[in-house]
């Protein structure tokens, strides 16, 4: 198996770095292979992505099916419950996505491969944290899409095309900020262990707090309060408006305890949360990175 | 005189409460191939992960070819190739896509990358792999793979860390060879080790490194001639026990002619000695046998390397590999290597 090299290979001579080429031509370069590199792993492992979608599918059947027969008028406005949940689980589908964003950086860290990085000139070493967020947000989206699929054979029904372009970008606005937050836990944390145990932790309990499954009139008011402040609420009532073919801006979507919400509130919020995350993990990978 | 490629100077690096680096300097001539010699936890990799700008020393000054590492770290990683010691492999991608990945991150064009490609792929024997999943290659396959991904951007200087620890024989050659090959075409190579054997073979000069310092320094010829006087490795009884290896020590010490002497715990107990010449011998066989010891087997021979360690540390470099085998923490080396 193991076999001599040929001499006859020459070894050319070590010649100065290249110092002409561009800072965005490299900085494309590195940005593209590291996104590659995570898509060719997708591609042959692909049950994240199966799963990633099998899940929340089996949300929506069964939570479907359990409230099928939920009493009238639980609902606003006579909705059936599994357009109510079509919402939800869209929502919850990127956010689980998202959420998971750290788990190959985790395991870049435990098994060295990150150093190898490091160890390359790269232009910035923002590159490693970009090609993420874009193998994320591709991903995530991907599957978001085929559960909406999934929703209108099952009848659940569709938004029009300036009602996908707002699910679309409320969905990026969720996926970047759970994305930052996951990324910052996976530089934070000792090991993939802790790493999955918080993510099990965080996942469920945030989606039960929200209003992915019941509406705020339905919960008690401490559940109720904690469901108007949870993030995945601000996401899923703009999606269920425009599931609804309500895609005004101003249109109230969300009565919370607090006030009424506006899709452009809620907006405004996932976008707040957004560039906050990244700004507060910035001096954490900033160190990790450096 | 050829240019000084590597300067260290002066590097001390703590982690917590254990001191990993208490001033280690070194410097690496252009073109030469340099050895770092010293048991696991002598502070090697520590040096080397410097070096390649991974870690930060606490202080000092680290230059390659003239370049302020800790100022312009990315300068420096353009020149320098590292193979790392614990090899990190993307186990599903092939090695030819991990070698493309490992090309855009060095900003190589895309026909000098296959020009590499293909010249490494010769050099290094990997036509039959090269296009399999990193997850089915052996030890040696990988090490093989690494050193082209450290090779591929065609660096003025390769940094190896323990490049052959675990590899079978052939695979270890062909990884010598490489490196002489490169040295001759004038890349300076820098590889720690703790073989005696490989550093011995390889090397055009070598540091000892005890303790997060150089102790030694030198071409391994130079060290070894430095040392004068004949070395005799004697025993008394194939595996003796330290209470008569104690009892032969207290007959010799009563002999003239004996500079130096150590009993080797790690082969029996056997005693390592330097004399002044081979006059000394048959006198030392004849108190040996008076006193009851008769001697079982003695070798002579002129310096080796192990000697040239043993007199600068005052200890073989087996021994001070068993003395830290105990003592290591997996977890803790673990946690310096994560970020």
């Amino acid at each position: 198996m193991t076999s001599a090299p040929s001499l006859s290979a020459p070894v050319p001579r070590p010649e100065a770095p290249q110092a002409t080429r561009s800072a965005l031509a490299d900085l494309s370069q590195e940005i593209l292979a590291l996104t590659k590199r995570l898509f060719l792993q997708l591609a042959r492992r692909p049950s994240t992505l199966v799963a990633g979608v099998l899940q929340p599918l089996i949300w929506l059947v069964l939570f479907g099916a359990l409230f099928a027969k939920a009493p009238e008028g639980l609902l606003p406005d006579g909705m059936s419950y599994g357009r109510f949940l079509g919402a939800g689980v869209i929502v919850f589908t990127a956010f689980s996505a998202a959420l998971n964003a750290g788990l190959p950086v985790m395991f870049d860290r435990e098994f060295g491969f990150l150093n190898r990085l490091l160890v390359a000139p790269l232009r910035s070493r923002s590159s490693i944290v970009i090609a993420s967020v874009l193998y994320i947000t591709s991903l995530s989206l991907v599957q978001s899409l085929a559960i909406m699929g999934t929703a209108a054979l099952l009848g659940y029904g569709w938004p029009g095309t300036y009602g996908l372009l707002l699910v679309l970008i409320t969905l990026l606005l969720l996926v970047f900020a759970v994305t930052g937050l996951s990324l910052g836990l996976a530089f934070a944390l000792p090991g993939h262990i802790e790493l999955i145990a918080v993510i099990f932790v965080v996942n469920l309990p945030l989606l039960f707090a929200s209003t992915a499954l019941a509406p705020i009139s339905f919960m008690p008011a401490w559940l109720g309060w904690l469901a108007a402040l949870n993030p995945l609420t601000f996401a899923i009532e703009p999606i269920r408006a425009a599931y609804g073919g309500n895609v005004s801006l101003t249109a109230t979507v969300l009565e919370a305890p607090y006030g009424a919400l506006s899709t452009a509130h809620c907006l405004l919020v996932l976008a707040i949360l957004a560039v906050g995350l990244f700004l507060l993990i910035r001096p954490l990978l900033d160190r990790k990175l450096s | 005189m050829p240019e000084t490629v590597i300067e260290l100077e002066e590097l001390h690096k703590r982690y917590g409460p254990v001191e990993a680096l208490g001033g280690f300097s070194l410097q690496v001539s252009q073109g030469s191939l340099y050895g770092l010699l010293g048991p696991n936890g002598a502070g090697k990799t520590t040096v080397l992960r410097i070096l390649c700008t991974l870690l930060a020393p606490d202080s000092g000054h680290v230059r390659v070819a003239g370049i302020d590492a800790l100022a312009q770290p990315r300068a420096v990683r353009e020149l320098l190739g590292y193979v790392a010691q614990e090899v990190a492999i993307d186990k599903i991608l092939t090695g030819r896509e991990l070698l493309e990945l490992q090309g855009a991150l060095y900003h190589l064009p895309a026909d000098r990358l296959r020009a590499r490609l293909l010249e490494l792929t010769d050099l290094l024997a990997m036509h039959d792999w090269i296009d399999r999943r990193c997850g089915t290659y052996s030890g040696g396959m990988r090490r093989r793979l690494d050193l082209a991904s450290g090779l591929l951007h065609n660096p003025a200087v390769l940094v190896l860390d323990e490049p052959t620890v675990g590899l079978d024989i052939e695979s270890r050659a062909t990884i010598w060879q490489v490196l002489r090959q490169l040295r001759d075409q004038g890349t300076t190579v820098l590889l720690s080790s703790h073989y005696l054997e490989e550093v011995d073979a390889l090397a055009d000069r070598l540091a000892i490194v005890e303790d997060g310092r150089v102790i030694a320094e030198g071409s391994p010829s130079t060290l070894k001639n430095a040392l004068g006087g004949d070395r005799v490795t004697l025993r008394v009884r194939e595996f003796s026990d330290d209470v008569e290896a104690a009892r032969v020590q207290q007959v010799l010490q009563a002999c003239p002619g004996i500079q130096q002497m150590v009993v080797n715990r790690a082969q029996g107990h056997s005693l390592n000695l330097v004399v002044e010449s081979e006059a000394v011998i048959e006198p030392l066989r004849r108190q040996l046998a008076a006193a009851d010891l008769p001697v079982f087997s003695l070798s002579q021979s002129r310096p080796s390397l192990d000697d040239v360690y043993l007199q600068a540390t005052g200890r073989t470099l087996m021994d001070a590999e068993l003395a830290v085998a105990g003592s290591r923490d997996p977890k803790a080396e673990r946690k310096q290597a994560m970020r």
